[in-house]
């Protein structure tokens, strides 16, 4: 309990800056309204006003939550209006491009630790393929695959892979290398193969590493595929919700929309940290 | 000499590094027969750890001729000739004592039901009984280390060859672990090449003590041990212990007059 009351402490106050200003933004409309219907406003009606409009600049807490409640337990699950079906939508294409991602940093890692060649050649490529800018790729990528007939999922799925191998390449490359000279020493003493040395020593040193790079993986997979939502017209996931939105100013839509990804992520990201506790305990290598 | 396990002929090693070529090993000759205990002694940069190292394939000579078993070194590893016993315990914390023990016959192709009379065996054999359920982080530093002589020994190789195995414990679980070493060395008749900087340790252990000094790695003395084969631990108060070991220290001090 003592740990929470930081926590609450900080989101307290975000609370507070956040109703400030939500005031703020929104109170030049209302003064504008006002203005035009010659009427006079006392603070508290303008306080008032400006917590309660339609198409705010910056909605208040409350109206974002009621729109999350109403996102998600509002509406039908297979409605176009649920938050649920958009999310799934997004989660299902983050999944794939997950697996997809973190297979290939995997495979390119093992490449790289056991070939000098693969070590000197695909590494910028794998750096260089991070410093283009995603939003410049994703609209590419979703026409290229269109133009083949394929939509929908795999698209989606491929940018988030493009973003999620990365941090999974770079952390199992360490990975696989923390094997000290003693210990592949000792290998050798027993005339072990390169693949009992990867099976039996390297693979699971690596796992720290591997679970480690699988929670920014995953992250970084959701952003891609909400990316790869925003081009050409989707119309499903939780980006088609934040395009939408930002279309017929529906603010409260947006930031519902927004509030839906962040807890989405939170869960990945804490589903990972589960298996990698008890991955880890089993193994001795956390206490 | 007969039933010679190791035999090193003018054997080199020559380190080729930015600063020019470093003599690890230069014209190295030495004999070790079946059974013996020999000790490795010097100040570092002796080479008596890459001696040990080229002995077990680890390092290639780059001149001479080192035959283990009969064979090259690379051949002797390939048919198990030795057990190594680093520095460092070196188990795997996601194995227990049992699994890190049957690693290496895991590798080398053991069937599982002699692996599991094996692991038994050389428990035993260094005093682990009923440990081998635990994990590593569950046993002291002088049991870790036990249990890697034990995964040393699990195989069966006539030679066991020791770098250093106890210079990370404390003096009383060493003594202790040396009480425990030679009991083994009876009991297996094992050849074993131990590396020391502890003058006490290695008289206390071996049958022949190897001198060696550095700017080249060379042997500058091999002294015979004149203790019985039974030594109790008390046996480091007798005259003869103390003879032994000040001809060690005399030993070492002459290889090095020349650069001091």
């Amino acid at each position: 309990m003592k740990n929470a009351i930081p926590i609450l402490t900080v989101l307290l106050a975000l609370v507070v800056i956040w109703y400030l200003a939500a005031i703020g933004m929104n109170s030049a409309w209302v003064r504008d309204q006002a203005a035009r219907a010659g009427t006079e406003l006392t603070t508290t009606e303008l306080v008032k006003q400006t917590l309660t409009l339609e198409r705010p600049v910056l909605p208040a807490p409350h109206q974002v939550a009621a729109g999350l409640w109403d996102g998600v337990a509002g509406q039908k699950i297979t409605s176009k209006r649920s938050l649920v079906w958009h999310g799934w939508v997004t989660l299902s294409a983050t999944l794939t491009g997950f697996a997809i991602g973190s297979l290939a940093g995997i495979l390119l890692a093992v490449g790289i630790v056991h070939s000098r060649t693969m070590d000197q050649s695909v590494m910028p490529w794998a750096v260089a393929s991070q410093t283009v800018p995603i939003l410049a790729i994703a609209p590419m990528v979703i026409v290229v695959f269109a133009s083949a007939g394929i939509t929908g999922l795999l698209p989606k799925a491929i940018i988030a892979a493009w973003l999620s191998f990365f941090p999974v390449l770079v952390g199992m490359v360490k990975g696989l290398r923390t094997p000290d000279a003693m210990q592949l020493d000792q290998m050798k003493s027993w005339s072990a193969s390169g693949g009992q040395v990867f099976w039996r020593l390297r693979l699971p040193s690596s796992m720290p590493y591997l679970f480690a790079s699988l929670k920014v993986g995953i992250a970084a997979a959701l952003v891609g595929t909400i990316v790869g939502e925003l081009p050409a017209g989707a119309s499903a996931g939780l980006g088609a919700r934040l395009l939408s939105g930002s279309y017929y100013g529906q603010t409260v839509q947006i930031w519902a929309a927004l509030f839906a990804a962040a807890a989405l992520a939170a869960i990945l990201v804490i589903a990972i940290g589960r298996i990698e506790g008890v991955t880890l305990r089993r193994m001795g290598l956390v206490r | 000499m007969m039933n010679a396990v190791i035999a090193a002929n003018a054997v080199s090693l020559t380190f080729q590094t930015a600063d020019g070529p470093v003599h690890a090993l230069k014209d190295v000759d030495l004999t070790v027969c079946q059974g013996d205990f020999v000790s490795f002694i010097g100040p570092s940069g002796c080479g008596k750890t890459t001696f040990l190292r080229t002995i077990a394939a680890l390092e290639m000579p780059t001149a001479g001729e080192l035959m283990v078993n009969g064979m090259t070194p690379d051949e002797a590893r390939k048919a198990r000739a030795y057990g190594y016993v680093f520095q460092a315990p070196g188990l795997y914390p996601w194995r227990t004592i049992a699994g890190n023990i049957s690693l290496p016959l895991e590798i080398m192709g053991f069937s599982k039901p002699d692996r599991a009379e094996r692991v038994d065996r050389v428990l035993e054999l260094v005093d682990l009984e009923g440990f081998g359920g635990r994990f590593p982080w569950q046993l002291s530093g002088g049991m870790q280390q036990r249990a890697s002589i034990a995964r040393a020994l699990a195989f069966d190789a006539d030679i066991l060859l020791m770098d250093e195995p106890f210079g990370a414990l404390d003096e009383i679980v060493r003594d202790r672990l040396n009480e425990a070493l030679l009991e083994l060395w009876r009991k297996t008749g094992k050849t074993i090449g131990f590396v020391t900087h502890s003058i006490p340790e290695a008289v206390y252990l071996s049958t022949r003590i190897v001198v060696m000094s550095p700017r080249p790695g060379r042997i500058t003395r091999v002294i015979d041990s004149t203790l019985p084969a039974a030594r109790p631990l008390d046996i480091r108060d007798s005259p003869e212990f103390i003879r032994l070991a000040h001809e060690v220290r005399e030993a070492l001090r002459e290889g090095h007059g020349d650069d001091t």
